[in-house]
């Protein structure tokens, strides 16, 4: 005779199954979903408590808190998916403040018929990304809005860390005579986006360049350089970060073009489309500044970790009343990078 | 709107209407055009591409022609130091 | 990239630049117009105006085909987009040009219209095929470059017997547009022009044979790199300082004096001239644009949609139309940078990559003012 087992739950169809209403409403569904999905990828003593909030050990130093909210389109790219984004995005920015990210929280707002077979995927993909950098999901939410409401899944990741003492890292600190370094090759994420979006195909595939940069800012940090502020140039790209950090230290720069790295294939998917990589979107890139005496051991510190081997020297920073940020044109003219009129490229972080 | 980009012609394909189209590579990035504009194409020609089409072969001699006509009169440095003289 | 990076050679660059300095007669200015917007946005774009000496002014010209469309054809496309609820195809410059009533086609789209950004007419016509219920109309705009894929693109719907697509046409012409500038001539003084890149590809040197004999006027026509446009400014200085007026050819390599006979049939077979046509800046100028012909009357939306034009003069601080006749700099526009920027442009020279204002304002207007270097 066939007796169901005691203590039998029905599992999640993954394979088939979608988000609906239910999983959004508090109830048993979505406890399950939360259990049987999320807590088992991220798995964590704090996640674990089981409360409303993680009660985390006492922190000594100065806090830095970052958020990002992740809509990217398509959800899976070459070299990633809205998942590991979403991680590396928001320790990004932590670590871009000179501080050790210590702990995540992430939030999800799932569309009704969503599949839970791209969520999972979604999911290992946050926890295999949190695992790597030892950066755990803490606590976290879930919503579901009525299908054409949403559009599948957006991901917002909000993050803490801890600034050791004695480092002070801002956007207002550039100085006259300071040097601007970059740690690798600019648009790769943006346009690994685009391509998949429009189509191209490749020799070579563009990949996104989607990392956790706080290992590169911890071999810097320790090496003695003297920095004044870093960015992750993401949204808007390099151009945009620079131009922030110029106006926010009133200050000019003078940049180089031929000293920024650019791999071939995505120069050319630029050329076909007719985007300029100055303003396109990176993930896993580092724009620092630092004393000019030090811009030298601080290039050959960042080309000793995997994720600096084409760092460059890209350019110094002026007096300039009007806080322009200028370029030598690789024909030797001059011309302003500026400020991103309207939008280059939708939706890509 | 006068973007056009220089590209090789990789394969040469057909539509669904009949029309000819290719592959073209630009620096490692391939994509599909119309060659409804041009004649006589094969494969390792390098055409100039606009909205989608072939809009002219790239003579190959002229451009080599077009790039010793660039460098007709001797040494960049020497020419940079007399550049810059002249334009202070 | 092959026939690409060459021609971006800034050694090269320093070669030739040295060359115009020193060929370039101090005693004198030479006064060139770049027709081509790629060309104008190539020489902001790579800083080219620190390479030649301040006896060398290049003034912009009019061959930016979104900066010359006047406001009354955006109106067109836009009330198509949003009172008869076509699907409005068109290529991304014309997204924000400033219509009538604050409406630009961009915000159409935020108010619900089906307006879709797309690189080619390929793309409107797959459109149209892949949704035979969607009234799929494409915005039709460009100089000689983009009327043979047009061209190509309504003949194939017309073999598909396509019931749902249709074009707005507002392709011009060159030549026309270069005549009604040196029509102006009291107003800018030019000795030469740049000649177009692409456009030439397709019409080849011989419609510009009349500016040398009848105005004489030098025309070089540069290819579309740096390294090009320089080479073409050399062969006008030396043209100038020889007192010849001919029509020379930088672009050999994709230029030939009989251009692109295949493409120029294709057009002939569905387009024909409209008696006239009105431009932004260079007013209502005969045999200056294209209608289609008859024979494809069926694919032409004003007639479809029966749609009136209505002109619309330009806001009144806006000096667009001074700017591409080349009469004035885009610093001389008093709303220059202020009232008029990128994100909140008043006209259109301000809106396309390759606008006068537009390339100044991102590539140059730092040069307005003084930097004081570390």
């Amino acid at each position: 005779m066939n007796q169901v087992k005691p203590g039998y739950t029905r599992s999640l169809d993954i394979k088939n199954g979608r988000v609906d209403m239910g999983h959004g409403s508090g109830g048993r569904a979505m406890m399950q979903i939360i259990e049987m999905l999320f807590a088992v990828a991220f798995d964590n003593e704090y996640l674990s408590q089981g409360n409303d909030g993680a009660l985390l050990p006492q922190c000594n130093g100065r806090l830095v808190m970052a958020t990002d909210s992740h809509v990217v389109s398509p959800l899976f790219f070459p070299g990633g998916d809205i998942g590991c984004l979403s991680v590396h995005g928001t320790i990004n920015d932590i670590a871009v403040m000179g501080a050790r990210p210590l702990y995540l929280a992430a939030s999800f707002i799932l569309e009704e018929g969503f599949p839970l077979a791209d969520l999972k995927r979604i999911v290992e993909s946050m926890a295999h990304a949190s695992r790597k950098t030892g950066v755990p999901i803490v606590t976290g939410d879930t919503k579901v809005v009525e299908r054409g409401k949403g559009d599948g899944i957006f991901i917002t990741t909000t993050g803490i860390g801890i600034v050791p003492d004695g480092v002070h890292l801002s956007g207002n600190l550039a100085c006259p005579g300071d040097k601007i370094l970059l740690s690798g090759t600019i648009a790769d994420h943006g346009m690994a986006i685009m391509s998949k979006r429009e189509g191209l195909a490749f020799d070579a595939p563009i990949i996104s360049d989607t990392a956790a940069l706080h290992g590169l800012v911890e071999t810097l940090m320790n090496g003695g350089v003297k920095l004044r502020a870093m960015r992750d140039p993401t949204r808007g790209g390099l151009a945009t970060t620079l131009n922030e950090i110029a106006r926010q230290s009133g200050v000019g720069m003078m940049l180089y073009e031929s000293a920024i790295p650019i791999n071939q294939t995505v120069e050319a998917a630029c050329e076909f489309l007719g985007l300029d990589p100055l303003y396109i979107a990176n993930e896993g890139k580092l724009v620092m500044i630092c004393a000019a005496e030090d811009a030298n051991s601080a290039l050959h510190l960042m080309r000793s970790h995997p994720l600096g081997k084409r760092a460059s020297i890209i350019g110094e920073v002026l007096e300039d009343a009007n806080y322009f940020v200028q370029m030598t044109t690789e024909m030797g003219g001059r011309r302003i990078v500026d400020w991103l009129a309207g939008e280059q490229l939708p939706r890509i972080c | 709107m006068c973007l056009a980009i220089p590209a090789v012609i990789e394969e040469i394909t057909c539509t669904v209407t009949g029309a000819e189209s290719a592959i073209v590579n630009l620096g490692g990035v391939r994509r599909q055009i119309s060659l409804a504009l041009v004649e006589d194409c094969q494969v390792g020609d390098y055409v100039i591409i606009h909205v989608g089409f072939a809009l002219q072969k790239l003579d190959n001699d002229e451009a080599l022609r077009t790039l010793e006509m660039f460098s007709e009169m001797g040494d960049p440095d020497e020419l940079r130091e007399k550049l810059e003289n002249s334009l202070s | 990239m092959k026939y690409v990076d060459e021609f971006r050679d800034g050694k090269l660059a320093v070669t030739i630049a040295a060359n115009i300095a020193r060929e370039a007669n101090k005693g004198r200015f030479y006064r060139l117009m770049e027709f081509c917007g790629g060309h104008t946005h190539a020489i902001s774009r790579y800083g080219l105006g620190d390479l030649l000496p301040s006896s060398v002014q290049m003034i912009h010209g009019p061959g930016c085909p979104v900066c010359v469309l006047p406001i009354g054809r955006i109106d067109q496309a836009i009330k198509l987009a949003l009172e008869h609820g076509v699907t409005l195809c068109t290529y991304g410059d014309c997204m924000r040009v400033p219509a009538s009533k604050g409406m630009s086609l961009l915000k159409a789209k935020a108010l619900g219209a089906d307006v879709r950004m797309v690189y080619s007419i390929m793309d409107a016509l797959k459109l149209a095929l892949d949704y035979p219920e969607k009234q799929v109309v494409f915005f039709a705009i460009g100089f000689e470059t983009t009327t043979p894929p047009t061209a190509v693109a309504v003949k194939q719907a017309g073999a598909q017997q396509l019931k749902n697509f249709s074009i707005i046409c507002n392709h011009v012409l060159t030549p026309a547009a270069m005549h009604a500038i040196l029509a102006n001539q009291g107003n800018v003084q030019l000795d030469g022009f740049v000649g177009p890149a692409h456009v030439s590809t397709v019409i080849g040197s011989k419609p510009y044979e009349p500016f040398a004999n009848d105005y004489g006027k030098p025309v070089v026509i540069a290819g579309f790199e740096p390294l090009d446009v320089m080479q073409a400014i050399l062969m006008l200085v030396r043209q100038v300082n020889e007192g010849r007026a001919e029509i020379e050819n930088e672009f050999t390599r994709a230029v030939t004096r009989e251009g692109n006979l295949k493409a120029q049939a294709l057009v002939s077979e569905v387009f024909e001239l409209r008696d006239d046509f009105e431009w932004r800046g260079l007013g209502t100028i005969p045999c200056s644009a294209l209608k289609l012909r008859p024979a494809f009357a069926a694919f032409d939306a004003e007639l479809r949609f029966n749609l009136a034009y209505l002109p619309v003069p330009d806001s009144k601080a806006c000096e667009c139309a001074a700017i591409l006749r080349g009469e004035k700099r885009p610093q001389q526009c008093r709303i220059f940078g202020t009232v008029c920027t990128p994100e909140n442009p008043v006209g259109s020279c301000m809106v396309s990559s390759e606008g006068a204002c537009a390339a100044h304002y991102t590539y140059g207007r730092f040069k307005d003012s003084t930097v004081v270097a570390a």
